[in-house]
C-alpha cells in the first residue's frame, strides 16, 4: 500500500461513542418501499412468488427464475454473521459484515453497538436502523 | 470454434515508471503502445485491432484511437476491472480467428499515485443508477475490507492462518529483489507481514498490493504474422472468463469465478494444472492468490494455506513459481489494475526472458489469471493459458 495520510499513521483503535457518518442511500422507485419501511424500523426483503425464494438486494425481476412476480415481505430482522472485517486505518474504525438472515439471504451491513474486537463469525445479531446523512435510515445489526 | 493456436502474443511492454506526475494518462497509453510494438518488431500502422478498458480516458477506445492515430477495423472495450486485459487477449484471439483483425493492440495505463487516490481505504461510489449502491455504499465497503471479509471467512471455514497468507507476500518479495523496476525490492519475512499494521482484519499492510502509476501493453497477432517476426513465439492455447457476483444473496466468499474460468481454459488448452510450469496469479491481496490457486485446481479447496507455505511459490525453491516479477504485491499494480502485467511476466517466462534468478527452467506452458472488481461482491475472473509456439 502507498503510505497513508500522516494523521492516520498511528494504529487506530476502535472508538466508542463516536460514529462514522453514514452516506444516504440513493432511493429509486424500484426500491422505495424498502426505504419507507426502514423509516418505520421494518426490514423488508423481496420474495419471488414464482420460485418461492427470497433474494437480496431487492429487485423487481427475480435473479433466480427471472420472473416478475416479486413481492415485499417483512423479515424477522434476526440473522447470523457470515463474515466481517474491522476497517482500522480510517478516522473512525467500523465493522463491515455480511449477515445471513433467517430467511436465507445474506446482506452487506455494519455491526454496531458492541466492542468491535468481540465480533465473531456465527454470532447472532438483530437489525437496528441507523440514520444517514440526509436520507432514510439503513439496516445495521447489533448482537442479539 | 476454439482459439487454440489461432493467435500469438508477439509484443509485451511494462512501463518502467511507478509514479507518473509528469505524464498524462493518454500519453502513458501511447508510450506503452510504442513499447509493445517495438518489442514485437511491428509499427503503429500494422495495428488493425484495438483493445482497452475503463482506465482509458474520455470515450475510451475512441479517445485513444484518436490520440494514437489508429486506423482499426476491430475494437473491444470489455471492462471487468483489473482482469480486463487477460480477457482482451482471449477476445483478440477470437477476433483474429474470425478474420476481424491480424494485429491487435491492448493498452492499460493509470496514475493513482500522481492523483493521490486513496485506493484501498475509501468507498467508491458507482452512482445512484448502480443497483447495488443503495444496499452497499452506506456501509463503507472499501477494496481492502471487502477482500478482508473473504479472507476472514476462509480462515473461519478452513483454518487458514495469517502466517500462511503471509507466505504469498514473502514469495513475491523474493522475486521482486531481482526486479530493478519493482516498487518494493526488500525481501520480507512472515513475521514482517503479520507484524505490519492491520488495515482491515485480517489483512495487514503487507497483505495488500502496491499502488503505482504506469501501465503496459500487449500485441496479439495471427500465426502468419508471428512467424514473420524475430521474437520467441508465445501461443494462446486456452482461455476462460466468468463473472461471479452475489448470486441473489446466496453469498459464498470462499471461492472465486476461477472455478468456472479455470476449467474452461484448461479444457480448451488440453492441459491440466500439473502441466503448468509457471503461473501469474492476480495478487491484489494475498487472499486473492490463495483462493485462486484452490479454484484453479493447483490444490484442494481449503488447502491453499498449506500449499503456499514454506516457499512453495518461490522460483527455484517451490513446486509452483508464481509472479516472478514481484507481482502486484511488490512490483507494480498500474492504475490499480494488475491483469496486464500478469500476462507480461508469463510471456517473459515462456520466452526465457525473465530475470535469470527467477527464470523457470523448461518453461513451456504458463498460465495467467486475473481477478477484477471485488472478490466479496462482484468480480470478473479470467484465465489464459499459453505455450511456446
Amino acid at each position: 500500500m502507498a503510505p497513508a495520510e500522516p494523521a492516520l499513521e498511528k494504529e487506530n483503535k476502535p472508538v466508542s461513542g463516536f460514529e462514522r457518518k453514514v452516506p444516504a442511500p440513493p432511493v429509486t422507485p424500484e426500491t422505495q418501499p424498502f426505504w419507507s419501511a426502514a423509516a418505520e424500523g421494518r426490514l423488508l426483503i423481496k420474495w419471488c412468488r414464482s420460485c418461492d425464494q427470497a433474494h437480496y438486494y431487492p429487485r423487481s425481476i427475480c435473479p433466480f427464475c427471472f420472473g416478475d412476480t416479486t413481492e415485499w415481505r417483512e423479515a424477522s430482522g434476526r440473522g447470523t454473521i457470515y463474515s466481517y472485517s474491522i476497517m482500522r486505518r480510517v478516522p473512525v474504525p467500523y465493522a463491515i459484515a455480511y449477515v445471513t438472515l433467517e430467511e436465507g439471504v445474506t446482506m452487506m451491513t455494519n455491526i454496531v453497538d458492541c466492542d468491535l474486537d468481540a465480533i465473531r463469525i456465527g454470532q447472532q445479531v438483530q437489525v437496528v436502523f441507523r440514520p444517514t446523512e440526509g436520507g432514510p435510515p439503513v439496516p445495521m445489526f447489533a448482537p442479539a | 470454434m476454439t482459439i487454440k493456436g489461432k493467435a500469438y502474443i508477439a509484443g509485451i511492454y511494462e512501463h518502467p515508471t511507478r509514479k507518473a506526475e509528469d505524464k498524462s494518462l493518454a500519453q502513458l497509453h501511447a508510450e506503452v503502445a510504442r513499447g509493445a510494438l517495438d518489442d514485437a518488431g511491428l509499427t503503429r500502422d500494422d495495428v488493425d485491432g484495438y483493445f482497452c478498458a475503463g482506465d482509458a480516458p474520455g470515450l475510451g477506445g475512441l479517445s485513444m484511437a484518436d490520440y494514437m492515430g489508429l486506423k482499426v477495423r476491430h475494437m473491444d472495450t470489455t471492462e471487468t476491472g483489473g482482469s480486463s486485459y487477460v480477457i482482451h487477449v482471449a477476445h483478440a484471439a477470437e477476433a483474429i480467428a474470425a478474420g476481424k483483425c491480424t494485429v491487435a493492440l491492448i493498452t492499460l495505463a493509470g496514475r493513482p499515485r500522481a492523483e493521490g487516490t486513496a485506493t484501498g481505504t475509501t468507498s467508491r461510489n458507482y452512482g445512484a443508477a448502480s443497483p447495488d449502491v443503495p444496499f452497499e455504499f452506506p456501509f463503507g465497503p472499501t477494496v481492502v475490507n471487502q477482500y478482508a471479509m473473504a479472507a476472514m471467512r476462509h480462515i473461519y471455514q478452513y483454518g487458514t492462518t495469517s502466517a500462511q497468507l503471509a507466505w504469498i507476500k514473502v514469495a513475491a518479495s523474493h522475486h521482486a529483489q531481482h526486479n530493478s523496476h519493482a516498487l518494493l525490492r526488500d525481501v520480507v519475512t512472515v513475521d514482517d507481514v503479520v507484524n505490519s499494521p492491520m488495515i482491515s482484519d485480517p489483512l495487514h499492510r503487507l497483505d495488500c498490493c502496491v499502488i503505482t502509476d504506469g501501465g503496459g501493453a500487449l500485441v496479439v497477432v495471427k500465426p502468419e504474422v508471428a512467424r514473420s517476426l524475430r521474437r520467441p513465439r508465445v501461443r494462446v492455447i486456452g482461455a476462460g472468463e466468468a463473472p461471479k457476483h452475489q448470486m441473489g444473496g446466496k453469498i459464498d466468499l470462499t471461492y472465486s469465478g476461477a472455478v468456472w474460468s479455470g476449467p474452461a481454459a484448461f479444457s480448451e488448452a488440453g492441459v491440466k494444472p500439473a502441466d503448468i510450469k509457471y503461473v501469474s496469479i492476480y495478487d491484489s491481496f494475498t487472499i486473492t492468490v490463495l483462493i485462486t490457486l484452490e479454484d484453479l485446481g493447483f490444490c484442494e479447496k481449503g488447502h491453499g494455506g498449506k500449499f503456499v507455505s514454506d516457499g512453495n511459490l518461490i522460483s527455484g525453491v517451490g513446486t509452483l513459481p508464481f509472479n516472478t516479477d514481484g507481482g502486484g504485491l511488490c512490483n507494480n499494480h498500474p492504475g490499480n489494475r494488475g491483469g496486464l502485467t500478469k500476462v507480461v511476466e508469463a510471456v517473459r517466462q515462456l520466452r526465457g526472458e525473465a530475470h535469470p534468478r527467477v527464470q523457470v527452467r523448461n518453461c513451456d506452458v504458463a498460465l495467467a489469471h486475473g481477478t477484477g472488481g471485488s472478490l466479496a461482491t462482484r468480480h470478473g475472473s479470467a484465465t489464459l493459458i499459453m505455450d511456446r509456439g
